[in-house]
């Protein structure tokens, strides 16, 4: 019988159950010339940068030609401007490390970033909260302006460039897929053609070109994804006094959770997801006005009701008597002055999962891969830790001399990540839900977990352990 | 018979490299009848010829120390004359069949593909030893490795990417050819990777002491005299130069599941494909190597789980195992070891930045 089951396995050819409808086989028509690189990144946005930076800076790539193709202009700051960016992300504690294994987040700390040490998140319909913080004095993570963390891997690429060529202003307009098995006469590379008619070859295709990834669609992987009924507003928010500022800020409302990030002293970012409506209205009012719903949207307890509320401190003081230690004391969010000038935009959100991380030659990293809500701050840590894992399976892949497109060591990359990222995708999904409703048992409910939760602290040590914030797109 | 196969696969492929034998056999024992009542037989036969060779004698080798001339074959199977016959259509077909079948991961050949992961960190390390520092990157740059009976290049495209200078020899030409059609594609390894169709002894005449390394991967339950083979191996190798040797223990386990299982209980595989009586134990092994001037560094045992697909180490030696050993750097004649001393000196003063250890002690 096991036997059976052996043969079965092995009859069954895996290569060609993943070969999608897409899969096109062109001939070798003779373009031998054609540049052979080692790893093609296509999508030099902060995760496409920074994993041409990772392996450019890897040991065992020392020897491999890396080439990144970015649709957009070169970006260095020549001076950091005064005013901030309202584009920002959170930058989990892992996400920094591995921008330090190769340099970039020195550039960081030389130029600006905000280290937040709390974390406190509570309900618009009742007192619940919950309070993230570290007994010691370790950061919970970094407010960091993407064009900053973008300037750092710039300044980390061109180190490199020995190793990691950087094509901007250029794009991949078609990818021809090698046949499933080797024909006499068939390059067994992925054949890229850019914009401008030329064309190259790789052994193994990176796509980190965001969440409508071109890769993954020529590669036929796919992809369950939904908009939400909700844009997301940024600004930059000015307090109205100076604070000490360490601690980030969400508040879910039924219409969608608002964020307050640190940037300095005086200078908070705003992150409010919220319906389309609603959003339009936000950018198009005027800047008192927006202020003011600002404050009222973190202030304001006119969706509480006295049933959940009386519920709610029911359980609040059972918990109390269960444990006598004081469970972290509610804190008061800043309140806001003003909002910079043309800070204020808006952005679509949405959620995806691709049904595959990698195919042969082919693996997909950041939001071609999984695209998130911005509630829990993951996106671009998701992206990150993506990096960080299929840099090492590459390295290891490298030191062994492997074909580095070879799927036994690009299923090991998928079956990390999907385990973790499946995970995460979905509680984000299901916490966007449960908070965008006012119905009674729900609230008492979410009200409820979110109280127990506090007191537990080994739930929220694991909650704390993950990279938190908001990353606004 | 369909069950018979099936049992006998999963059995075999215990063994890793007898797998292809019980999958292939069948199938070309047919179509070779058939193909004889056609006119054009040897043009169309004789890829088979090679195939049914290359898979009974899984990693063939050399024209010398092959069995061949022991079994009983037809006469019109003559594996070398016919082999330098041009290429015709038919041919080319049945080529990229092959081509496709020692490079897919996941087919007959996948043992040898997953094998990698144990045997090339093994001839890595092992290798990275006996130097100080190594370019990182490409670890065994500088280095000249000898693949005997390379196949399709399986393990010599790996040594390559690592920076080493590769020549892989086998005497089947069909797998020279799969092999240097591979590399063909990669600039990087066309240059660093020679493949030629030989026998170990043609090749061990014209390169005394010329490797570092030697690899007989899976090569020696084949081989059908050892000393010579051994000794052959030990000619080419530097002074000091490492033999790396993947192959099949002599117990009663690999009788039970190599012979009596797939040859005789199952009935796939032709009796007398293999010869129990070659296999090789550690002890025989290290017995021939050390009287050839060889010294066994170490052996490790190597076990292939068929659920997984994956190779893993074992204390236990009773089936498959690895040995590693190096040649002495004192040669016992007096004419080879002034040899080596020129030899070296010349390598150093031709090299810019020598590291003057080594031949120092040696003047003295």
């Amino acid at each position: 019988m096991a036997a059976r089951l052996v043969v079965s396995r092995w009859a069954a050819a895996p290569v060609a159950a993943r070969a999608g409808p897409l899969v096109t086989c062109r001939r070798w028509s003779g373009a031998a010339a054609d540049t052979v690189y080692d790893v093609v990144v296509s999508g030099g946005g902060l995760v496409g940068a920074a994993m041409a930076c990772a392996l450019g800076y890897d040991i065992h790539f020392r020897d491999k030609k890396i080439l990144l193709i970015e649709a957009g202009p070169k970006k260095v700051l020549e001076k950091l401007s005064e005013t901030y960016s309202n584009r920002v992300s959170s930058i989990s504690p892992g996400s920094a490390t591995l921008l330090s294994s190769f340099g970039a987040w020195d550039h960081i700390c030389n130029m600006r970033y905000r280290a937040f040490r709390r974390m406190q998140v509570w309900d618009a319909c009742s007192e619940a909260l919950i309070m993230f913080d570290k007994d010691n004095l370790d950061d919970m993570g970094y407010i960091v302006e993407n064009d900053v963390i973008m300037h750092a891997l710039t300044k980390q690429l061109e180190a490199v460039s020995d190793r990691v060529t950087v094509l901007y202003r250029s794009k991949a307009v078609s990818y021809t897929w090698p046949c499933p098995f080797l024909m006499a006469d068939s390059s067994p590379w992925v054949q890229i053609t850019l914009g401008d008619g030329s064309t190259l070859q790789t052994k193994l295709l990176i796509g980190a070109d965001g969440h409508n990834s071109g890769v993954r669609q020529a590669a036929g992987i796919p992809n369950v994804s939904w908009n939400y009924d909700q844009s997301a507003v940024v600004a930059t928010l000015h307090l109205s006094e100076a604070t000490e500022n360490n601690v980030a800020w969400q508040r879910f409302l039924p219409s969608g959770p608002i964020a307050l990030l640190p940037l300095s002293d005086t200078l908070s970012s705003l992150v409010w997801s919220t319906s389309h409506e609603h959003a339009a209205e936000l950018v198009r009012m005027d800047e008192e006005q927006f202020v003011d719903a600002v404050n009222s949207a973190f202030w304001s307890d006119a969706n509480h009701t006295d049933f959940v509320d009386s519920a709610g401190s029911l359980l609040q003081h059972a918990l109390a008597l269960l444990r006598p230690t004081k469970v972290s004391a509610r804190q008061l969010p800043p309140s806001v002055a003003r909002v910079d000038a043309k800070s204020r935009v808006l952005f679509p959100l949405g959620w995806g999962h691709a049904a595959e991380y990698v195919r042969p030659r082919v693996a997909l990293i950041g939001d071609a891969a999984h695209r998130v809500h911005p509630l829990a701050g993951q996106g671009v840590n998701m992206g990150f830790g993506d990096i960080s894992s299929l840099a090492h399976h590459l390295s290891s892949a490298a030191f062994n001399g492997r074909d580095l497109g070879s799927m036994s060591h690009l299923t090991g990359y998928e079956t990390e990540r999907q385990r973790h990222n499946t995970a995460l995708l979905a509680a984000t999904d299901l916490l966007k839900r449960l908070y965008s409703t006012r119905a009674t048992p729900l609230v008492l409910l979410r009200t409820w977990g979110l109280q127990a939760t506090n007191a537990v602290s080994p739930l929220k040590v694991r909650g704390c352990a993950r990279p938190s914030g908001t990353r606004a797109h | 018979m369909s069950g018979g196969h099936k049992l006998s696969c999963s059995g075999i492929r215990f063994l890793g490299v007898l797998g292809s034998v019980c999958r292939e056999a069948p199938a070309h024992r047919l179509r070779l009848t058939g193909a004889v009542n056609q006119p054009d037989w040897t043009l169309q036969i004789k890829p088979w010829i090679f195939n049914k060779y290359r898979t009974i004698w899984s990693r063939s080798y050399g024209v010398t120390f092959s069995c061949l001339n022991r079994i009983k074959r037809p006469p019109w199977m003559r594996l070398y004359s016919t082999s330098q016959t041009t290429i015709d259509s038919s041919e080319v077909k049945t080529f990229q069949a092959l081509a496709h079948k020692w490079w897919d991961e996941q087919g007959v050949y996948a043992p040898l593909h997953s094998m990698n992961d144990l045997r090339v960190p093994f001839i890595r390390d092992n290798l990275l030893k006996a130097v100080d520092d190594h370019q990182p990157g490409k670890p065994l740059s500088g280095m000249k490795i000898l693949d005997v009976g390379c196949g399709g290049g399986l393990l010599a495209e790996p040594l390559g990417r690592l920076g080493a200078s590769v020549i892989g020899i086998d005497p089947v030409d069909e797998n020279i050819k799969t092999a240097h059609h591979h590399k063909s594609f990669d600039p990087v390894l066309d240059k660093r990777l020679e493949y030629r169709a030989c026998s170990l002894e043609e090749i061990a005449e014209e390169t005394i002491e010329t490797f570092d390394a030697v690899i007989a991967s899976e090569v020696v339950e084949h081989v059908i005299d050892l000393e010579t083979f051994i000794q052959c191996c030990c000619q080419v190798l530097k002074p000091g130069g490492s033999l790396f040797i993947t192959t099949i223990n002599k117990t009663q386990l690999s009788y039970a599941l190599g012979i009596v299982f797939s040859e005789q209980i199952a009935g796939i595989v032709p009796k007398g494909t293999h010869t129990w009586e070659k296999f090789v134990s550690p002890e025989k092994l290290e017995s021939i190597l050390e009287s050839n001037g060889l010294s066994l560094q170490t052996v490790a045992g190597m076990l292939y789980n068929p659920f997984s697909g994956y190779w893993h180490w074992s204390e236990n030696t009773s089936l498959n195992y690895a040995a590693h050993a190096v040649k002495s750097m004192v040669q016992e004649h007096p004419g080879p070891a002034e040899f080596v001393i020129k030899e070296d000196t010349e390598e150093l003063q031709a090299n810019t930045s020598p590291s003057l250890g080594m031949p120092e002690e040696l003047k003295k």
